[in-house]
């Protein structure tokens, strides 16, 4: 499989970008929520175009499919229990965070980044993305971090039923 | 025609292929919602439209063609119909809502193949034979939670935004039974593309009769599967008996009371769509996708004492009318979904909730591991030991499981309701 | 001195990219990919100290466990070749392993995460009626 030509990665990357930004400037946090479910998407689209297709459907199915719908009931329950009158004016933060971010991206691109422009670089086969190569090795070599998230996941289940129930 | 779909550029030919699917489920919609509505008078006891394309000929002979063009109508009703909107709605998120609402209609035929993955059906469908086929179909279906959520909360309607969160937990909680009762057929067949699942239904039937085809329907962990996802594609469209998000004596009509006119009939041409849709991938996954019928017509040409001919050419007939195959298949599905709309009584949400997480999520998980149980003992034993055990396992689990069921204290007790007493005369 | 620290770096990939025909070899995609990683961690780093409903907040930490998501994937795919092997066991094919099964176990940890974290956030919201970060800074009350 040949590279997918550049102007799709940076369309992606358009994307992705502007609906991050869109996550952090929307007022409304159903809008935030909207762009962020958008930049899910574009994401999960980069690693397909990456190759890993297996993550990127897990992207969807999870991400987008799942924890965003909790974060849009969540914001939807706190708006009809009328828990959304934060008042945000215009954070005086904003304006000392985002210089400060623009320098530390500029610092860390071309300080630690930018020397990677012109190192030889090997291209993994198209075969590390698919299931049959995450399967074995998700059940052989990495066994023990399977088995602990799997037991992590029923933490947070029993931990957000038991928050959420009103008396025990 | 293979060579010259050869020789096109991917891009191209993947452009045919969406046509390939888009087209025919447009063009159907109207033709479902025709049926739908015929079917269901017809077992409600009345008739249905059957007037619309009246047409009178120079004597004055009325000829009525069964109410065909109805829904052509109707749409154009609904087209020219007044265009309410409401004044203090989130705009932006009001008009995309249908949108969001139809797009995981359509893409779940992605992976859909409604031929065989030879000659010239392989350049035509599916629209992308991807090794990730059926967690392809789970991820879309977990996106068409959206639609409802966005319609519910746009309305700026309180009876809309609980519609859209009730229907939003009904759709995520039946994804998750819908999800393991796939994975075991996709633990039983070896790999996730959906080409493999049919490919290997084609095998011998339990692996002991050649002449016919092992539909996973047929196997016993895939007829539990196949009830289960039965169950969860009727609750993932919304349909009755899972309507209560739409239903009109409960919720007014739920998450989409606001929407008149064509975005209404953007939800609705949605819905069927859907149902269009997952009938097809139940078809694939569990019936043998396009072939007619579970024979080995090959092998009967082969080795049949008479008739050798007659095998042939329906084994030809098989690969050459395969959508036509497919697409009876999934009509009748899609029956049985009107079917069970006219039959059964819409379940209560709390009924609703408990079935999917009470009842079908245990059953499917337990169905997976007897997959297991069944895969094992295959590898060690013989197909025939392993189908054999692996029954008894199940028997033996479905029964301590009712028995721990029953002993259980039962919140709400059974009792009898008399609606019309036969003692006291009427 | 964002001029004084272009001035530092090796050759300025802007004029090499803007001079025309420019042969795009996986190196260029490797940085490309790490550049975009970083912005949106960056973006989602600025919403995490500015805004002030806890939802959000958390959203923008999603979007940062994202971008490190994706610099991992960026990794496992484009694999610098000078890299130290001491036993020479470690082939590419594990590497590439490696970077999606950090990316399985951070998908799997971020969504206990937000199960948890919003259970705690509507629980908050029960027992104050409203949810404002700045104003929930003490552990009592």
């Amino acid at each position: 499989m040949r590279d997918t030509p550049v102007y799709v990665f940076l369309v992606l990357a358009l994307v992705a970008v502007a609906s991050a930004v869109g996550v952090v400037a929307f007022k409304s946090p159903v809008r935030s929520a909207l762009s962020l479910v958008l930049t899910f998407f574009t994401l999960a689209l980069l690693y397909f175009n990456l190759g890993a297709q297996l993550l990127g459907i897990s992207q969807i199915m999870v991400y987008a499919g799942a924890i965003m719908v909790l974060f849009l009931f969540v914001v939807m329950m706190l708006r009809l229990s009328g828990g959304d009158r934060v008042a945000e004016k215009t954070d005086k933060r904003l304006y000392v965070a985002i210089p400060l971010a623009i320098a530390l991206t500029a610092v860390v691109l071309i300080k630690f980044v930018q020397p990677l422009f012109y190192m030889p670089v090997t291209k993994v086969g198209d075969d590390y993305g698919r299931p049959s190569e995450i399967g074995p090795a998700l059940f052989t070599t990495y066994v023990w971090p399977f088995e602990i998230a799997s037991v992590l996941l029923l933490i947070g289940v029993v931990g957000s039923i038991m928050l959420a129930k009103r008396k025990f | 025609m293979t060579d010259w779909l050869e020789g096109l550029d991917p891009f191209a030919l993947a452009v045919i292929r969406a046509l390939l699917l888009l087209v025919p489920i447009l063009v159907l919609v109207p033709g479902l919602i025709w049926w739908e509505r015929r079917l269901l008078s017809w077992m409600q006891d009345r008739i249905g439209p059957n007037r619309v394309p009246t047409l009178t000929n120079a004597k004055g002979r009325k000829y009525r063609l069964a109410g065909l063009v109805q829904t052509l109508f109707d749409g154009l009703k609904l087209f020219i119909k007044e265009d309410i909107t409401p004044a203090a709605i989130d705009r932006k998120i009001y008009f995309i809502a249908p949108a969001v609402a139809l797009f995981p209609a359509f893409a779940l035929g992605g992976t859909m193949p409604f031929g065989p993955p030879e000659g010239i059906w392989k350049y035509l469908t599916p629209v992308a034979d991807i090794d990730i086929g059926i967690l392809f179909v789970l991820a879309i279906s977990s996106l068409g939670v959206y639609g409802v959520v966005l319609a519910g909360y746009a309305s700026n309607n309180k009876y809309s935004l609980m519609g859209g969160l009730r229907a939003s937990a009904q759709l995520i909680s039946y994804e998750l039974a819908m999800g393991v009762s796939l994975l075991a057929i996709a633990f039983a067949a070896g790999s996730l593309k959906m080409t493999e699942f049919v490919k290997t239904q084609e095998a011998p039937l339990w692996g002991e009769f050649p002449s016919f085809q092992n539909w996973f329907i047929f196997t016993p962990f895939g007829f539990v599967a196949g009830v289960i996802f039965f169950i969860c594609m009727v609750a993932e469209s919304n349909r009755a008996p899972f309507d209560l998000p739409e239903a009109e004596n409960e919720l007014i009509a739920g998450y989409h009371t606001e929407y008149s006119s064509m975005k209404f009939a953007v939800f609705f041409m949605g819905e069927y769509a859907a149902m269009f849709v997952f009938s097809g991938i139940f078809a694939c996954v569990f019936f043998g996708g396009y072939n007619v019928l579970p024979v080995n017509w090959g092998f009967h040409a082969a080795h049949a004492p008479f008739g050798n001919e007659a095998f042939g050419l329906a084994d030809g007939a098989n690969y050459w009318l395969a959508p036509a195959w497919f697409l009876g298949k999934t009509t009748f599905f899609f029956t049985v979904f009107i079917w069970l709309r006219a039959t059964l009584p819409r379940l209560r949400y709390d009924q609703l909730m408990g079935l999917g997480w009470k009842t079908l999520l245990p059953v499917a998980v337990l169905n997976f591991c007897l997959v297991g149980v069944w895969l094992i003992l295959e590898d060690m034993k013989g197909a025939r030991y392993g189908w054999v055990l692996a029954l008894a396992a199940g028997l033996l689990v479905t029964a301590v499981w009712i028995a721990i069921r029953n002993a259980m204290p039962q919140k709400t007790e059974r009792r009898k309701v008399v609606l019309v007493d036969p003692k006291r005369a009427s | 001195m964002v001029s004084i620290l272009l001035a530092q770096a090796d050759t300025n990939p802007v004029r090499e990219f803007l001079s025309g025909r420019y042969q795009w070899d996986h190196g260029h995609y490797l940085f490309m990919y790490l550049a975009l990683g970083l912005v949106l961690f960056m973006i989602g780093a600025v919403g995490v100290v500015v805004r002030r409903n806890p939802v959000v907040v958390f959203m923008c930490i999603e979007l940062m466990l994202n971008a490190v998501n994706l610099t991992f994937l960026a990794f496992a795919r484009y694999q610098p070749d000078h890299w130290v092997d001491v036993l020479g066991m470690y082939t590419q094919t594990d590497a590439a392993m490696t970077g999606q099964m950090m990316v399985i176990f951070v998908m799997a940890v971020a969504a206990a995460e937000v199960a948890v974290g919003l259970g705690i956030i509507m629980a908050i919201f029960r027992m104050r009626n409203e949810v404002d970060v700045d104003d929930m800074s003490t552990l009592k009350d």
